[in-house]
């Protein structure tokens, strides 16, 4: 038997290259760095892109001013920005209530029952829905009813896509909350609904928030399903039942235009969206972080 | 002290008489509760108890795991209606009233049988918010300030969060939590208190804090606890009901072999059970 390590003399404990396990450690995380590193490239690529072609643009008129017509110059995108904002909030209004309720349910009321998992199946399928068959779907059941393309059928489009992601989020938030909390309140004398308003949903509004917002932010840059639901409008609102202008569709059509104005604007109507999207990604990490 | 604990007797009975709820018991006793047959679906977990629990005494409930000293606690305050096959045959009468009776709302009698869970469990909510959250849930009308206060000092917290009653709950130390918990199942002023393991989680030194504080809560409070420390037991327990589990009919069905004086079940049992249990022998 040959001695793997001798106790005779005294063991050399410092680090070789020359050993294979260290050189292959060293390398595995060399190629770690470096493919972390290339995930990043196209993220940093498109904002440097944004900020380049968008940012030259920048400025208070683009949030005041009504989209050029043709060979105008100058002009902005201010209907747009508030036709998306309006469109968002409509689709909040619908979409957060009914996906908390929708979430207790599944979280709390009835975990185990089958209508809870077909519920929780259906809102996983439906995180994967082509986003552009939400906009088929609305025109057909709320554009062609109403007789008119509007912000509420935008709204409406928009709440079908949040929807599974408040679900899932705040389903995913409340089954955080734990078992030995609910027990507390209902010792304390809690009915069923006040564990829930009193004990569950504030213990896990950070979470929910978190996913509502990611929800938001989600649907914020979607044109799909505003394509056959909004479409466009060169004009400022005035009611909710005319076609509505939204950020992404005037990129979408401002940066097939044969006018170099037209282009540039959809550059930085790119940038104020992305922009957008990134705040409210920002104040998702933060709301999410905070704890009572 | 007796003054409060009459006063929510009146209380209480007042707003129990319209229904078929009353009952006649011993006037000492605070809950008398006789398990014949308690079940989880068809496992039979407890059989032929019968616990009195004295009114201002501490009542301990000690024996070997999976005995049904817990269930029989959480019978107590209806905890167990939680569990969807729980079933009671026997009844559980309070301060003149049956509780299992079909018109009683188990929410209102939990928040006259207040409860202390093993595991300290605040909830996610400032110190204050959670003392004051029964006061609250009662729309309680009166200085709800001046009574957490008072639930703090009497659970022996109030000097170390006097200065950071907005912090959270979950900030706290372990035994802090619990004495939170303890603060806050007290501040409604519930004549009776179950404590399951209430120790079992901390170290010595908040274990002996929270014993004190129950000997001197017994002054005000029924206490009703479950404990797996024997120590424990002899310290504070006035009255121990000792549990065993009998596996001879193949499940593990817990029943109470004999109840008494604590010193004279630890010093005198009467059962051959008791004093192999208590010899450290287990069969």
């Amino acid at each position: 038997m040959t001695d793997l390590v001798s106790s005779e003399s005294r063991p050399d404990l410092r680090r070789s290259l020359a050993d294979g396990r260290s050189l292959r450690s060293s390398l595995l995380t060399l190629g770690a760095w470096a493919v972390a590193l290339l995930a990043a490239v196209p993220l940093f690529s498109v904002l440097y892109m944004l900020v380049v072609k968008g940012g030259a643009r920048l400025s208070t008129a683009l949030f005041t001013e009504l989209p050029p017509a043709g060979f105008e110059m100058g002009g902005g995108f201010g209907n747009a920005i508030l036709g998306t904002v309006v469109m968002v909030a409509i689709a909040s209004v619908l979409s957060i209530p009914l996906g908390i309720l929708a979430a207790t349910y599944l979280a709390d009321l009835g975990p185990e029952r089958r209508l809870a998992s077909a519920a929780r199946f259906l809102a996983k399928v439906l995180t994967g829905f082509p986003s552009i068959l939400a906009g088929v779907f609305i025109y057909a059941a709320v554009v062609l009813l109403m007789g008119s393309y509007s912000a509420i059928a935008g709204g409406i489009g928009l709440a079908v896509l949040m929807l599974p992601t408040v679900i899932l989020t705040a389903e995913e938030s409340m089954k955080m909350v734990p078992r030995r909390m609910k027990d507390a309140a209902i010792g304390m004398g809690c009915t069923r609904s006040q564990v829930i308003w009193k004990v569950v949903l504030p213990t896990g509004l950070p979470g929910i928030l978190t996913g509502v917002i990611l929800a938001v932010a989600r649907v914020a840059g979607e044109s799909a399903p505003l394509l056959f639901t909004a479409l466009f409008s060169s004009y400022w609102m005035e009611t909710l039942h005319e076609p509505t202008a939204s950020l992404s569709i005037l990129i979408f059509n401002f940066s097939s235009m044969p006018f170099d104005n037209q282009i540039e604007l959809a550059w930085a109507a790119s940038l104020v969206l992305v922009l957008i999207v990134l705040v409210f990604n920002l104040l998702s990490r933060l709301i999410g972080r905070a704890k009572v | 002290m007796t003054a409060t604990l009459e006063a929510v007797d009146a209380d209480f009975t007042a707003e129990v008489q319209a229904g078929t709820i009353e009952v006649a018991m011993p006037p000492t006793l605070a809950i008398d509760c006789r398990v014949d047959r308690l079940y989880y679906g068809d496992f039979l977990a407890v059989r032929d108890s019968h616990l009195p629990i004295e009114k201002g005494k501490i009542t301990g409930f000690i024996g070997p795991s999976g005995c049904g000293k817990s269930t029989v606690l959480r019978s107590l305050n209806r905890m167990n209606d939680m569990i969807p096959s729980f079933r009671l045959e026997g009844y559980v009468h309070f301060l003149g009233s049956d509780i299992y009776a079909r018109h009683v709302d188990p929410v209102v009698v939990r928040r006259y049988i207040g409860m202390v869970f093993q595991q300290p469990n605040p909830f996610s909510m400032s110190v204050f918010d959670n003392v004051a959250f029964g006061l609250r849930l009662n729309r309680y009308k009166g200085d709800i300030a001046g009574k957490v206060e008072q639930a703090l000092r009497r659970a022996a917290l109030w000097d170390e969060v006097k200065n950071k009653l907005k912090a959270s709950g979950l900030s706290l130390s372990g035994g802090q939590q619990q004495r939170l918990c303890i603060a806050r199942a007290i501040a409604t002023d519930p004549p009776v208190l179950l404590m399951d393991e209430p120790c079992s989680a901390l170290d010595p030194i908040a274990t002996r804090r929270i014993e004190e504080l129950m000997v001197e809560l017994k002054a005000s409070y029924t206490i009703a606890m479950v404990t797996h420390n024997m120590q424990q037991a002899t310290r504070v327990a006035d009255n121990t009901a000792f549990f065993s589990v009998d596996i001879s009919q193949g499940g593990r069905t817990g029943y109470l072999v004999e109840m008494g004086e604590t010193q004279q079940i630890f010093e005198a049992p009467r059962e051959q059970l008791t004093k192999g249990y208590l010899r450290g022998e287990f069969s």
